[in-house]
């Protein structure tokens, strides 16, 4: 017979295949070397992804500007890098709390007003963003990006290499450090609140949650991993440009959560697989005309209704049946 | 100075055609449509093909231009959108951006990526100013101000068969409250496609009358819908003066802005539109008690 408490943490429990799952990924880059720098985006994009989902599918903000963090965070760790230290550990540390500032002065903006008001707010900080790394040339390179960015080695040891073993084995682990912590976040009391706010704000402020404040500390935390995954973008390939603050890439994560389901971390992991290798299969058919395939493939999904494709929405429907 | 001026009020008159049919679909259904810039640039490239390819005279285009983007938005809205409204916001935007992503692919395969040029007949180039020799007050040019006209002009009827006529006050009534309205026997949904097959049509109407000053490419839906979601956010849903007066200090800033801080660009418009989004987060203009 299990208590009420152990039935209640049951599900978030670290289970052994995933343990299985990480060695199996993290034996990726060796098993694969000449795909190293592919696992290596994922593995960004991946982070960038469970990111979103903090805001969006736990806590329901809905935002297209997210990307402000993760250019934040590339721009900061890389010109950390090329004016201050080399260190690629050190740059991580300064775009994460680089971005977790920027994070928390903008977590002003979206405590108030509609859904529209706050996609507005958040695509607007991504735009001015974008906006002041275009015109500060003197400082970001403007739009031919910043270049001549030299990373050091890996704690001293580990050479970043022309193929990217290194880098990927340093995504990941960061991935995967991000990943457990933001595990422990969604998974803690304080993460079940937030869910009590997605849900129902007004309810949620009236068994004495504070929503504000939620709100706040939600977008901050996403914001510092956020910036992570932009330090970790900006040192493995040694370059940070404009692109790194465009509403694509807000686009992109959000389009990445849906296919690998919203309010579900490994969703956001299991999107970025399967988007960027459908970005790489659909690019390298008609490189050109990719994003008529990606919008049609939008368009399709929401009609039919994206809760479908969601592997949660299966497992927790055959849970409902056995109960 | 006042020609600075002038020009603001001609960009932000434009703004407000192109973003009007937006601000009002968006309080009528609650539906974030992030594609609306697509009837605007479909409006356009109507214009520009009917007048290189047929020598079709530039003032018969514009009504072609507007029942294009007008035909269009009905087919589309009885066809993908109905289904749509009753998703969350998130769905909607998601599915209104993939129709934005396929329209600019679409443009681009059949008309290239270049920027397409409007030839003006010769009555509308020029520019007549006020003023002498080196102090000129006031310059106008004069296709700015057959904007200006047109776009005074419509919005005029706009306020009119909102106010006036029947049909204003139904879909007023909707907007309001639409499950009431819909029990007071007010065809809500043919009142809503009505209404969005009008606003993409202005869309069409304002791409077309855009073309010269905004620029014509394929990536025209995704470089104005920010522009446009800032005309109906710091607007407002609730009435059409709303969005008139922040497309007209939205056109004001944007061109002054870039006219005296070149440096910092669209910067201003951006940091103007977070600040009053967050004095105001539902927006500058709002009646009391609305939704």
């Amino acid at each position: 017979m299990m208590d009420a408490r152990t039935q209640l943490l049951s599900p978030t429990h670290w289970r052994w295949y995933e343990s299985l799952l990480w060695i199996g990924v993290f034996a990726l880059p060796a098993l694969l070397p000449s795909h190293s720098l592919i696992i290596n985006e994922i593995a960004i994009v991946a982070l960038f992804a469970v990111s979103l989902d903090l805001v969006l599918g736990y806590t329901g903000i809905v935002t297209l500007g997210h990307a402000a963090f993760l250019g934040f965070g590339a721009y900061c760790a890389a010109l950390f890098a090329k004016f201050i230290h080399p260190d690629p550990l050190l740059g991580l540390i300064v775009g994460i709390l680089a971005a977790t500032l920027l994070g928390a002065l903008c977590s002003v903006t979206i405590l108030r007003g509609s859904d529209l008001t706050r996609l507005m707010v958040t695509l607007g900080v991504a735009l001015l963003l974008l906006e002041l790394a275009n015109k500060l040339d003197w400082l970001t390179g403007g739009s031919d990006g910043l270049q001549g960015v030299v990373m050091g080695p890996l704690l001293g040891r580990f050479e970043f290499d022309l193929y990217g073993q290194t880098a990927a084995w340093y995504s990941l682990s960061v991935l995967l450090l991000l990943f457990g912590l933001a595990r422990r976040w969604v998974h803690s009391p304080w993460g079940a609140t937030l869910i009590a706010v997605r849900d129902n704000p007004l309810r949620a402020a009236a068994i004495g949650i504070s929503v504000p404040s939620r709100l706040a500390m939600v977008y901050t935390l996403a914001a510092s991993v956020a910036g992570a995954a932009g330090a970790l973008l900006a040192q493995t390939t040694g370059f940070a440009s404009l692109d790194v603050f465009a509403l694509e890439r807000s686009a992109d994560a959000v389009l990445m959560l849906v296919i690998g389901g919203v309010g579900w971390l490994y969703g956001g992991v299991l999107g970025a697989v399967v988007f960027k290798l459908m970005h790489d299969i659909i690019s390298s058919i008609t490189p050109q005309y990719w994003t008529f395939w990606m919008g049609l493939f939008l368009v399709m999904l929401m009609l039919i209704g994206r809760e479908r494709l969601s592997p949660s929405h299966w497992l927790k429907k055959t849970k409902g049946d056995q109960a | 100075m006042l020609t600075l001026l002038f020009d603001g009020i001609a960009y932000g008159m434009l703004l407000f055609i192109l973003a009007v049919g937006l601000s009002v679909t968006m309080g009528l259904m609650n539906f974030i449509n992030l594609a609306h810039g697509a009837f605007a640039m479909v409006g356009g490239y109507i214009t520009v093909v009917l007048m290189q390819r047929w020598d079709i005279p530039f003032l018969w285009c514009l009504p072609l231009a507007f029942g294009g983007a007008a035909l269009l938005g009905a087919v589309l809205e009885r066809s993908l959108y109905r289904p749509m409204y009753r998703k969350p916001h998130l769905d909607q935007v998601l599915f209104s951006i993939g129709l934005a992503f396929m329209a600019v692919a679409t443009v681009d395969y059949f008309m290239g990526s270049q920027q397409q040029i409007m030839q003006l007949p010769e009555w509308l180039r020029g520019r007549t100013e006020i003023g002498d020799g080196e102090n000129i007050v006031l310059g106008m040019g004069h296709y700015r101000l057959f904007i200006i006209a047109v776009c005074t002009v419509l919005t005029v009827a706009l306020q009119y068969v909102l106010t006036r006529t029947r049909f204003g006050s139904r879909l007023r009534a909707s907007v309001d409250d639409s499950r009431v309205a819909a029990g007071l026997g007010i065809p809500v949904n043919q009142v809503f496609a009505l209404t969005f097959a009008v606003g993409s049509g202005l869309a069409g109407l304002g791409g077309a009358l855009g073309a010269e000053v905004l620029g014509l490419d394929p990536t025209f839906p995704l470089k104005f819908m920010v522009y446009f979601l800032i005309v109906v956010a710091v607007g407002g849903t609730s009435s059409i003066t709303g969005p008139l007066l922040a497309a007209l200090l939205l056109g004001v800033a944007d061109v002054a802005g870039k006219y005296y801080v070149p440096k910092l660009g669209a910067f201003i418009v951006y940091a103007l539109m977070i600040a009053i989004l967050i004095w105001r987060p539902q927006g500058l203009f709002v009646r009391k008690g609305a939704k």
